[in-house]
């Protein structure tokens, strides 16, 4: 990458470095696995943490809000794993009506001792990332990588560098994958720690899956978190993906990178919630390469105090005649600041392409902001593309309305702020997920009014 | 009793009510008649608590309680009720996720009982059924795509839901075609009750051959400058508010 002279160290790039030399014999995988890390993090070293003056970081300066870094997780103690089996199931309740495959990780890393491995259809494989990448497998090493998506980010190349937990999770080709997947991601509660995990979840032609990324426990705890999700939806495969970050203690950061390809006729659904905690981005990198896809992305993201979230997304669509749909809405309170960051590329040749993007933001107080960058960028003629972004307050009249009715004013808010934020949870098809979302969506409104 | 003295109120600073003075007893339907602009929809919104409106001078008490220091959700609660002049449209809340969320939430400040689930739909499948309103538009979002008369209809089922000890229907005529003033003439007159009062506010005398009321006062400038029996409606009706304006200069 380039040589250009960057500022001196801080003293959280200093640490990471340091945190690099002393992990590195002792990260997982083969010798290519070790150059591909070397390379990513002397592009860090270049680069350094993101800050503003990239234009896409602009919102959110990690460099700046990173006052230091946490040693990196190590593999949690046995005793501490089975402690956490026996209270499992009040740790995290079951969601209610949903029978789901538990898949467990805790500090970062893949426990399948507390996961519900024998419960896994024929058809589907997983081992832990360590493993996989233990066998250097070259098709493995290219999946990881995304083709490419993310590069010359220095977020994802310190997840690339320090890539440790995670799960391999392999679909074969025609198979429906009937109940769900949930991975939960446990922390032993040791100590303050930096987490970097990244999984791989592969769908054969024709499979079908759901899954769930979730946290644990909704206690506020320090993290740093730079995880990554890589997903490659095969040709006529359909996957549906709901996100549910964990709500870190404040002074945290969290990068959630999601990579994904689709072939061709796939399709894919993926819809996060997002309720603050820290200062937290999401990243999600998106690349059509067959026909006939489509993509759906949705968000519902909550925020309140000091939280600070950033949603970026870049959506290529190189094939033609694929669908790709954007839809978040924001719901700032008291000094939180919201950012929705959306590119959608449009290659030559990708004609017939069919993309609209939106993000809808309602403030509550004075103090809240809402930074809004919807960017389409088209070198095909025969495209129907667009975008839109709105940033509102709460109809003082509606509420007058619903005030007179006898609704307090905080019920009245929160009744046209479910029924907002009820736009975008609709778009998950799961219908018992839907209602476990708005559930919490709604336990959230009523915190808010304390 | 509804008791107004003297009430002075304004908006960004400009005066708009000068001294109203009104009592509304018990059992007693009042019209309020006067031309356009003259405050009207301004006195309901002062009487059910909508922000922006300095009082500046009197007082509005129901039943000896103040009103004027409640917010509006507890003069709700207290029993006054607005039927709106322009029905806010709410998307995304069924008709039924709203009169469920506000009769429950008066019901908890008095310190009654939620309904129960079959209770709240006996209820309203009943008062719907006798206003003629669909049940298919209690799934629909609140006056969502409703027409003018629908969105009447559906203030005037809330109303019989929610059964105020005093009720102000500002302008609930205008834009009704005949059928539908007289679906919801009678959904008011149903509602007639020794023990409740009501505020029909009208520019046009039509309405109140249907809700025949017991006193007319006529409203001008911020003001009442005329009260009388119901024969006042059928004089103003003929000869225009033209007097009327005139003395309250
Ligand atoms: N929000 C407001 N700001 C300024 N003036 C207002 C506002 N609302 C009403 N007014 C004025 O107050 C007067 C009375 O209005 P209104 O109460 O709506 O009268 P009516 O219902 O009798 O037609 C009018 O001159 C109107 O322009
Ligand atoms: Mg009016």
């Amino acid at each position: 990458m380039g040589t250009q002279k960057t500022a001196p160290q801080t003293p959280a790039e200093a640490r990471i470095t340091a945190e690099f030399l002393g992990a590195r014999m002792t990260l997982p995988g083969t010798a290519a696995i070790g150059d591909l890390r070397d390379a990513a993090f002397e592009f860090f070293m270049e680069s350094g943490l993101p800050t503003r003056r990239l234009e896409a970081w602009h919102y959110t300066d990690l460099r700046q809000s990173m006052r230091e870094a946490l040693p990196i997780a190590i593999a949690p103690a046995a005793t501490a794993i089975l402690g956490l089996g026996a209270r499992l199931e009040t740790l995290v309740p079951r969601i209610e009506g949903l029978d789901t495959i538990r898949v467990v990780v805790v500090d970062g890393h893949f426990i399948p001792g507390l996961s519900d491995v024998a419960r896994l259809p024929q058809g589907v494989s997983l081992c832990s990332l360590s493993d996989a990448l233990g066998t250097g497998d070259p098709a493995l090493v290219a999946a990881l990588c995304a083709g490419g998506q993310g590069v010359g980010d220095s977020a994802l190349a310190l997840n690339t560098a320090f890539m440790q937990g995670g799960i391999v999770l392999d679909v074969a080709a025609d198979t429906d994958v009937g109940v769900p997947v949930e991975i939960l991601s446990l922390c032993s509660g040791a100590q303050a720690q930096a987490v970097y995990g990244r999984s791989l979840v592969r769908l054969g032609a024709g499979a079908r899956l759901t899954l769930i990324e979730a946290d644990g426990m909704e206690d506020l705890r320090v993290e740093q978190r730079n995880c990554a999700l890589v997903v490659e939806v095969g040709d006529g495969a359909a996957m549906e993906h709901v996100f549910i970050p964990a709500q870190l203690a404040a002074g945290s950061s969290q990068v959630a990178h999601l990579l994904c390809t689709l072939g061709a006729h796939a399709h894919f659904n993926s819809f996060t919630l997002a309720r603050g905690g820290g200062l937290m981005r999401r990243q999600a990198f998106v690349r059509f390469e067959g026909e006939f896809a489509n993509a759906q992305l949705a968000g519902a993201s909550l925020l309140k105090g000091h939280d600070h979230f950033d949603t970026t997304l870049v959506v290529q669509h190189v094939a033609p005649n694929c669908v790709s749909r954007e839809y978040f809405k924001f719901v700032l309170d008291g000094e939180a600041t919201g950012v929705f960051q959306g590119k959608v590329s449009v290659a030559p040749g990708a004609q017939k392409t069919d993309g609209a993007m939106k993000s809808m933001a309602i403030l509550l107080e004075d103090g809240a902001s809402m930074n809004n960058k919807p960017e389409l960028e088209i070198f095909a003629d025969d495209v129907v593309c667009g975008h839109g972004a709105t940033v509102a307050q709460l109809d003082e009249e509606q509420i007058f309305y619903a005030q007179a009715r006898g609704l307090p004013r905080s019920e009245a808010e929160s009744m046209l702020l479910e029924a907002f934020v009820d736009e975008a949870t609709d778009r998950v098809e799961n219908e018992t997920l839907r209602e476990t979302l708005t559930a919490r969506i709604a336990a959230w409104l009523v915190a808010r009014r304390g | 009793m509804l008791e107004i003295r003297n009430l002075h109120a304004e908006i960004d600073g400009k005066k708009i009510l000068n001294g109203l003075t009104l009592t509304v007893n018990d059992g007693e339907v009042a019209a309020i008649m006067g031309p356009n602009g003259s405050g009207k929809s301004t006195l309901s919104y002062v009487i059910s608590g909508r922000a922006g409106y300095e009082v500046t001078d009197g007082e509005v008490l129901l039943d000896g309680v103040n009103l004027l220091e409640l917010d509006a959700a507890e003069r709700a609660a207290k029993g006054v009720f607005l039927a709106f002049q322009y029905p806010l449209e709410i998307p995304g809340v069924t008709t039924m996720t709203f009169l469920k969320a506000c009769m429950n939430a008066q019901r908890k400040a008095r310190g009654e009982a939620e309904l129960s689930t079959p209770d709240f739909m006996k209820r309203v499948r009943a008062g719907a059924d006798k206003l003629g309103v669909a049940q298919d538009m209690l799934r629909r979002a609140l006056n969502v795509g409703f027409s003018g008369g629908e969105k009447k209809r559906m203030e005037i089922l809330q109303m019989s839901l929610l059964e105020p000890t005093f009720a102000i229907l500002d302008e609930t005529d205008s834009g009704l075609d005949i059928d539908a003033l007289r679906i919801v003439s009678e959904g008011v007159n149903a509602l007639r009750d020794p023990k409740r009062g009501f505020l029909v506010i009208t520019h046009y005398q039509r309405l109140l051959d249907y809700i025949v009321p017991d006193t007319v006062h006529v409203m001008s400038k911020g003001r009442i400058v005329k009260t009388g029996g119901k024969d006042l409606a059928l004089e103003l009706e003929q000869n225009g508010y033209r007097d009327y304006v005139g003395e309250a200069a």
